[in-house]
């Protein structure tokens, strides 16, 4: 049927369309819709004589993007090799415990206490990892299962918030330069250590090579396990680091920090959002923190508009699913016809 | 290697494990010495059965649904809200709640076959959906009561002769589990399992994959529906009472020995994953393990049984022959059925 029609079109109309799709990747599809969000808020807000983009405008979408864009750009890895991680949430409020409790208000404690986070997170992954290589189990189910294992750790364990963050270590959650808070820049600083990380090394290129078909892959020579057990590494390295600023923030860690904010959904949402396949494969942290930053910005326009806390979720769903029929649109004007799960 | 058990394929693991569970209640708890006991415990198993019947036929075909917990809380709560304690409204709102569960499922269906998203992100954002409006909707908290009649069909029983006091949600169940086993025997559901191995294979063939995959997302909000009914009659109108069902219900599945990503497993194996489940949390209670612990037992669980299903697989064929080991993510055997 495709050819059909493209037979029917000239040549030189063809090219210059697909030059068009080249162009608009999901990634450019993203910041632009972010442009145009950020000016329909703009005229919205501005409506109610009030102004989005202010000093608390800018800080306030900052400070949403930055615990959600952690966990995104590990989530990335994970969906650009085709697994999936249903963790993240509950190890958010492990690690936020951890630190917060090794370093129970004691100044000389901090950096034991993020060390102590972080490789817990790091064994999480690799539990995680293991699971999925060794024990060949679904990603859905392995992950998902190591978030009830650790459901049942906090649940058993915690009752509310617990341990206590020294006040110089709260600079990380509170400092800023000018409308941008310390904490998103170190966010955006992880983010392009990720952006080169998967675009410019080996082990990058391999993630995307799993992702894209892990036969294929192992069979030029990839070491599929031990790239999908780094991907996992990484992941949770990632919710680790959200936990300690999260802690750093609230002063104190909460076992259910992450579980609250659905950083689990929320991260694939924003992941799925930017562009990348679920499938694994395609995309990058790029358009992932495009998606963070959508994500963001709706937010804080809901907030500044006083719409009703539910309406937020019903067009966050909608935004969501639209987003990626669009994508899949693309793809299908790309490719022969083929199907996604 | 051509004789081919009765049973599907993987459903004598399951069904070991949940005769084993039903020991071990029968020596924990008196009150498993008397065909009530286990007639309680089918009764409080029902609702998640339903959904993990409806959860099946979506698997199999090779997608998820993650928006049955939603809707769940979104037709316990509308039902609670419209029939306002009225019992003339009864008839009216369970006909209204079905239709709305075939509703979302013929949506989720839609937007997963014309418009090409995967099934995952289509019921991701259907969880948002509901969950967002049916609050906005209510104002925060639900609102209204259910009548008496409403809630027979979670907690009230019938006399059935020679049985005696059979509850509603019993019956109900095994209505649906016969008729869902008689549907995957026929045509129709072996189509749906032979989607979710090889969907280009059906589209060669001349099957019809969108419809059927769009007809198990409508048994799925159809069958959430019914789960709703039970459990808004069986533990009342809360705005929490779908919470975490839909993970749940994908458990129970895979505890069924039912495939992710589809094309292997029976529909009886993943109501048994089902009443498994159940069976544990109740013997975990009877043993006094603190609630707060069963998530993590789930947790190990469900691992052990996926690994224990695929790495069968594996060894019996390393055995055999060592380069043969990587097709033990995805056996070339076709699945008994």
């Amino acid at each position: 049927m495709s050819t059909l029609q493209e037979k029917a079109i000239p040549v030189g109309q063809k090219a210059t369309r697909l030059v068009v799709r080249r162009r608009l990747t999901p990634t450019v599809i993203v910041y632009l819709a972010l442009v145009a969000l950020l000016v329909v808020g703009s005229v919205l807000v501005g409506l109610r004589g009030e102004v989005l983009l202010d000093q608390g405008g800018i800080l306030n979408i900052l400070t949403r993007a930055t615990a959600l864009g952690l966990v995104a750009i590990g989530q990335t890895m994970v969906i650009l090799t085709g697994s999936l991680d249903l963790s993240v949430a509950y190890l958010v409020g492990l690690t936020s415990l951890i630190a917060a409790e090794t370093m129970a208000g004691r100044d000389g404690m901090v950096v034991p206490g993020v060390l102590l986070a972080l490789a817990v997170a790091a064994g999480v992954g690799l539990v995680n990892g293991l699971v999925i290589t060794v024990l060949k189990a679904n990603a859905f189910i392995a992950t998902l299962g190591v978030a009830l294992i650790l459901r049942g750790y906090l649940e058993d364990n915690y009752t509310g918030p617990a341990g206590d963050v020294p006040r110089g270590f709260q600079h990380l959650g509170y400092d800023r330069i000018g409308p941008v808070p310390v904490a998103a820049l170190l966010m955006l600083a992880a983010a392009a250590l990720a952006w080169w990380y998967l675009s410019r090394t080996r082990p990058g290129y391999h993630m995307y090579a799993v992702g894209g078909d892990i036969e294929v892959a192992r069979l030029s020579g990839v070491p599929t396990r031990r790239v999908i057990v780094t991907a996992h590494v990484l992941c949770s390295v990632a919710a680790g680091l959200t936990g300690i600023y999260l802690a750093s923030r609230l002063g104190s860690g909460a076992p259910y920090v992450g579980t609250d904010a659905g950083y689990d959904l929320e991260s694939i949402a924003a992941v799925v959002l930017g562009g990348t396949l679920l499938a694994g494969g395609r995309g990058g942290v790029v358009g992932t923190i495009g998606g963070v930053l959508i994500l963001a910005t709706l937010d804080t326009i809901f907030d500044d508009l006083e719409v009703d806390p539910f309406f937020k979720d019903v067009v966050r769903g909608v935004v969501l699913v639209t987003a990626v029929a669009l994508y899949a649109r693309r793809m299908i004007a790309n490719r022969a016809p083929g199907r996604l799960a | 290697m051509t004789w081919r058990p009765r049973l599907a394929e993987g459903t004598a693991p399951v069904l070991v494990v949940l005769l084993l569970l039903l020991i071990g209640l029968a020596v924990a708890g008196p009150a498993y010495d008397e065909p009530s006991g286990y007639l309680a415990l089918l009764k409080r198993a029902a609702p998640l059965m339903i959904l993990a019947i409806g959860q099946y036929f979506v698997i199999v075909s090779g997608g998820f649904d993650l928006s049955v917990g939603a809707l769940v809380t979104a037709g316990v709560v509308i039902a609670a809200r419209l029939i306002n304690g009225s019992e003339s409204a009864t008839a009216r709102v369970i006909l209204l709640v079905l239709a709305f569960g075939l509703l979302v499922g013929l949506v989720n269906g839609l937007i997963t076959t014309k418009l090409l998203v995967p099934s995952f992100i289509v019921t991701l954002g259907m969880l948002l959906v509901l969950d967002g409006a049916i609050f906005l909707w209510t104002g925060g908290a639900p609102r209204g009561a259910l009548s008496a009649g409403f809630r027979t069909f979670g907690r009230g029983a019938v006399d059935v002769p020679a049985l005696g006091e059979v509850p509603w949600s019993v019956l109900i169940l095994l209505g649906i589990l016969l008729a869902a086993a008689l549907f995957m025997r026929g045509g129709t559901g072996r189509a749906l399992v032979a989607v979710g191995d090889n969907e280009a294979a059906v589209r060669l063939s001349g099957g019809q994959v969108d419809r059927l995959r769009l007809l198990a997302f409508v048994l799925s909000g159809l069958l959430a529906a019914v789960a709703a009914i039970l459990l808004g009659g069986f533990a009342g109108v809360s705005a929490q009472v779908g919470d975490g069902l839909e993970f749940r219900a994908i458990t129970a599945v895979v505890l069924g020995g039912v495939l992710l990503g589809g094309g292997r497993g029976s529909v009886v194996a993943a109501a048994a994953g089902a009443l498994s489940l159940e069976a544990l949390f109740t013997l975990l209670n009877l043993l006094g393990v603190s609630g707060a612990l069963e998530s993590a037992v789930q947790g190990v669980i469900i691992i052990a049984a996926v690994a224990y299903a695929s790495l069968g697989n594996g060894v019996r064929q390393r055995l055999r022959w060592w380069p043969q080991q990587r097709d033990s993510a995805r056996p070339a055997q076709p699945a008994a059925s």
